[in-house]
């Protein structure tokens, strides 16, 4: 079985390595192979996260450049960066409320617009699916229900390979008993934000 | 899952585990009763799961002082009957080689095994060096795993091999196999003895010139054994055989390739070794029959190219041998599928249909790593540059030290001239003290200190150097996610421990300049650090201040601050300070509550003191 390739990239403490254990766990419990690479230490300081996940047959937890099937991005810029994981024929799914690097004043670029971000993964996409998870995980009842928005996005994908009652029950294992109420419901939302 | 169910999950069940946790497991599988580590990425989760089992599992845990501590520990273990099992970064392991190459020699009787996380293209570590040579230079075997399966897998085949040969076995690991999930499934946990037995043996324990000749020459003769055990074994596997270019890999490396080969159906055989060193020859000449040219593919140097050149050098075989050397493949930084993907096509001299790869023309603004907000570490180093501004010292050199706090040669702080390992800061600052007469201001963390920062202080007492030595003690060893360290009231098992004092360390070496202070005082810091740079001598300066991380986890912070209308956009904050918090929207300063941590240093330094405390007070 040719693997599913999920790259998800955003910042430290947007919940991405939870987020990417939830799917992984919910494949394995579906009996089907997973890998997944994560990085730690240094490089997560208010820095770039991202995790690979693969689901089906594949032995390295490394997707080569341009074979990601959806590029899962918590963060806009996040997004841009990880381009090259990409192809014409993959999904991506945005989170748009930018988080701007900490040293942003003095950096050499600025911050792209997020209209041209949005118009560039479009075009080079099959097809972009650009939603507001900040606001709608604030609706659901808290901000860091965001990485829960953006795994109810990610299910909502054509092709995506994990069932919904499967990755609930991961959900559940997998976060605090106390705020499950609020991260199905951003679940549910994020899926409903990306089907429509 | 939750993390005790590496400890308590029943065999045949599958756990989604990191290889480090992985490990854990195989350890736990393979009946170890001690384990030992200093905390360093790639190789920290496995010290943070024993950290939490340990006791539930009946065995002993600690996080040593150092490496080579760690080492000692497990090695004296081992020697008592015990399996032991030291983890650690692949710089530790040069900190733990002094003993490491006495304990090849001496040799174990209870299973040791070394395991050695290296960090190929270098996420969280100051050199990429391939710690496989370690197992040449001490003459021990070593196993490279590729996945958290064959992690967990091989310990138990690691601690049998130790037994068996009485010798320490090295696990060379890389950071994308620890920090790589996977399936793993279970075998049961063995409970072995935790109380051992030392029988003296001096000549076989105690390296005197005349002993030691004979264990090495008994070294030799058990690597000889060994040679013929790596060819026989069944780890070293042939994968896929449709070809005449025969690759040979390890580790990590194996992944790209069968990922590649299987995906491109390329004509390649390929043999992998996971039992490298003594380097299976007989295996790979018998491999390399059937193949018409060779590449071997592995990270970072070519260490088993070397061994495959040496092998065909012997047997005069000439047969085309790519990798490394040849420029088939980079010489440095980690693989990935792509990577290896060229290299095969290079040496096939093929095309491959590529899927076009997608890029931007839009140019990105970097997010570097920056230290927390409210990290006491960005208020020590805004008061050190401000002090010698304020003095106009010129030239100042910055020796630094390995933690969150080496991210103070960041912009604005730019505090951090030299480094080279682990307790270097001091060692440097005795250098630069008698090479230059540059003003010299030294940091250091708390962990790191004690890990080695004490013989080089003694060293400035005693030869009179004149430094300022800042030692930023946030009560935990920060970088690698919160562990303790001998500074604190608490063991790596959880245990109520004697608490080792910095301060009367540094008294006990009549240091005469010695003060402590909170860093996020900004007034009281400030006026130290100046006593401290007229002084003449070794000047040290204790800044005690918990971790914002550590601190939030055991408190939210109940106010925050905010910025009132006097404030009048000179952006000081921003540019001295840096906090993350703080930002320019529009060119007006702003605060987000959601990550401001309430330490209160903008407060203190805002000229126009338009910062002001939102919510409840602050403490001081
Ligand atoms: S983890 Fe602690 S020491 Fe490290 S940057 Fe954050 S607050 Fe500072
Ligand atoms: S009080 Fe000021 S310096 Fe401290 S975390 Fe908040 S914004 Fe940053």
């Amino acid at each position: 079985m040719k693997p599913f390739n999920i790259y998800i990239s955003g910042v430290g403490g947007q919940g991405i390595i939870k987020t990417s254990i939830v799917m992984g766990e919910a494949a394995m419990k579906m009996g089907k192979p997973v890998v997944m690479s994560e990085v730690h230490g240094m490089a997560q300081r208010g820095g770039v996260v991202s995790t690979e996940l693969k689901i089906g047959s594949s032995r390295s937890p490394i997707i080569q450049n341009g074979h990601a099937d959806l590029l899962l991005a918590f963060e806009p810029l996040e997004a841009l960066r990880a381009i090259h994981k990409i192809n014409r024929n993959s999904y991506v799914i945005i989170n748009t409320s930018p988080i701007m690097p900490f040293n942003i004043s003095e950096s050499k670029y600025s911050y792209p617009d997020i209209s041209i971000i949005l118009e560039e993964l479009n075009s080079k996409s099959k097809k972009l699916y650009a939603i507001d998870g900040v606001k709608i995980a604030k609706k659901a009842g808290h901000i860091l229900s965001l990485n829960m928005v953006m795994l109810g996005g990610a299910s909502a994908v054509p092709g995506f390979p994990l069932d919904e009652k499967i990755l609930i029950e991961s959900i559940k294992d997998n976060l605090p008993q106390k705020s499950l109420i609020t991260n199905l419901k951003a679940f549910k939302e994020g899926f409903i934000s990306v089907s429509e | 899952m939750n993390i005790k169910d590496v400890l308590t999950a029943p065999k045949n069940e599958v756990l989604f585990l990191l290889g480090n946790e992985a490990a854990v497991r195989g350890a736990l599988e393979a009946g170890v009763s001690v384990t030992s580590t200093y905390p360093g990425t790639p190789s920290s989760e496995i010290g943070d799961v024993f950290s939490k089992v340990a006791k539930d599992a009946d065995i002993y845990f600690e996080f040593s002082t150092n490496e080579k501590v760690a080492l000692e520990v497990a090695a004296a273990a081992a020697v008592s009957g015990l399996r032991s099992f030291t983890f650690m970064k692949h710089v530790g392991l040069n900190v733990a080689s002094d003993s490491l190459m006495t304990t090849a020699y001496s040799g174990v009787n209870g299973g040791m095994v070394v395991l050695s996380a290296d960090d190929p293209s270098m996420f969280s570590s100051q050199n990429e060096q391939d710690n496989r040579h370690y197992a040449q230079l001490a003459s021990i075997p070593l196993l490279e795993p590729s996945n958290p399966q064959e992690i967990k897998d091989i310990m138990n085949y690691c601690y049998q091999l130790s037994e068996e040969f009485q010798i320490p076995v090295l696990i060379r690991t890389t950071t994308r196999v620890s920090h790589m999930r996977g399936v793993v499934k279970l075998d049961s946990i063995f409970k072995s003895k935790n109380i051992g037995f030392f029988y003296k043996d001096p000549e076989r324990f105690v390296p005197v010139p005349e002993a030691a000749r004979k264990m090495h020459k008994k070294l030799m003769e058990k690597m000889n054994k060994l040679q013929e055990r790596a060819n026989e074994s069944t780890l070293n596997q042939i994968f896929h055989k449709n070809g005449s270019l025969g690759v040979i890999t390890s580790g990590g490396a194996f992944n790209y390739v069968m990922d590649v080969v299987e995906e491109n159906n390329l004509p390649v055989n390929v043999l992998k070794l996971t039992f490298t060193h003594p380097f299976p020859e007989e295996t790979v000449l018998e491999f390399i029959n059937d193949v018409e040219e060779i590449l071997v593919v592995e990270e970072v140097d070519p260490v088993m190219e070397n061994a495959v050149l040496a092998v065909l050098g012997k047997q005069g075989v000439k047969k085309g041998i790519h990798g490394k050397l040849d420029g088939s493949l980079p010489l440095i930084y980690e693989y990935n599928p792509g990577i290896v993907l060229n290299g095969i096509k290079k040496v096939l001299n093929i095309k491959t249909i590529e899927k076009e790869i997608q890029e931007t023309s839009i140019p990105l603004p970097e997010r570097p790593p920056t230290l927390c907000p409210g990290c006491p570490h960005r208020a020590i180093y805004y008061s050190v540059k401000k002090v010698i501004s304020d003095l106009d010292l010129e030239n100042v050199i910055f020796p630094t030290d390995i933690g969150c706090y080496t991210l103070g040669i960041e912009s604005p702080y730019k505090a951090g001239d030299y480094l080279l390992s682990m307790g270097s800061s001091i060692g440097t600052s005795c250098g630069f003290s008698k090479a230059t007469r540059q003003c010299i201001v030294s940091f250091i963390g708390d962990s790191t200190f004690f890990h080695a920062g004490i013989p080089p202080l003694i060293n400035a007492v005693h030869n009179k150097d004149r430094f300022v030595l800042i030692i930023l003690d946030n009560r935990t060893t920060a970088m690698t996610g919160g562990q303790p360290h001998p500074g604190l009231p608490v063991d790596g098992m959880g245990e109520e421990a004697p608490e080792i004092s910095i301060e009367k360390i540094v008294e006990a070496m009549g240091i005469k300049f010695l003060r402590n202070i909170n860093p996020l005082n900004l007034k009281q810091s400030q006026l130290i650090l100046r006593e401290a740079l007229e002084y003449h001598g070794v000047a040290v300066i204790i800044s005690k201040y918990p971790c914002m991380l550590i601190k939030s986890k055991v408190k939210k912070n109940n106010f925050v601050v905010e910025v009132k209308d006097d404030c009048i956009n000179c952006a000081t904050c921003i540019k001295d300070l840096s906090c993350p918090a703080i930002y320019a929207e529009n060119d007006t300063i702003r605060i987000d509550p959601k990550l401001c941590r309430g330490c209160s240093v903008c407060i203190q330094l805002c000229p126009e003191k338009a910062i002001k405390v939102k919510k409840r007070n602050i403490n001081y």
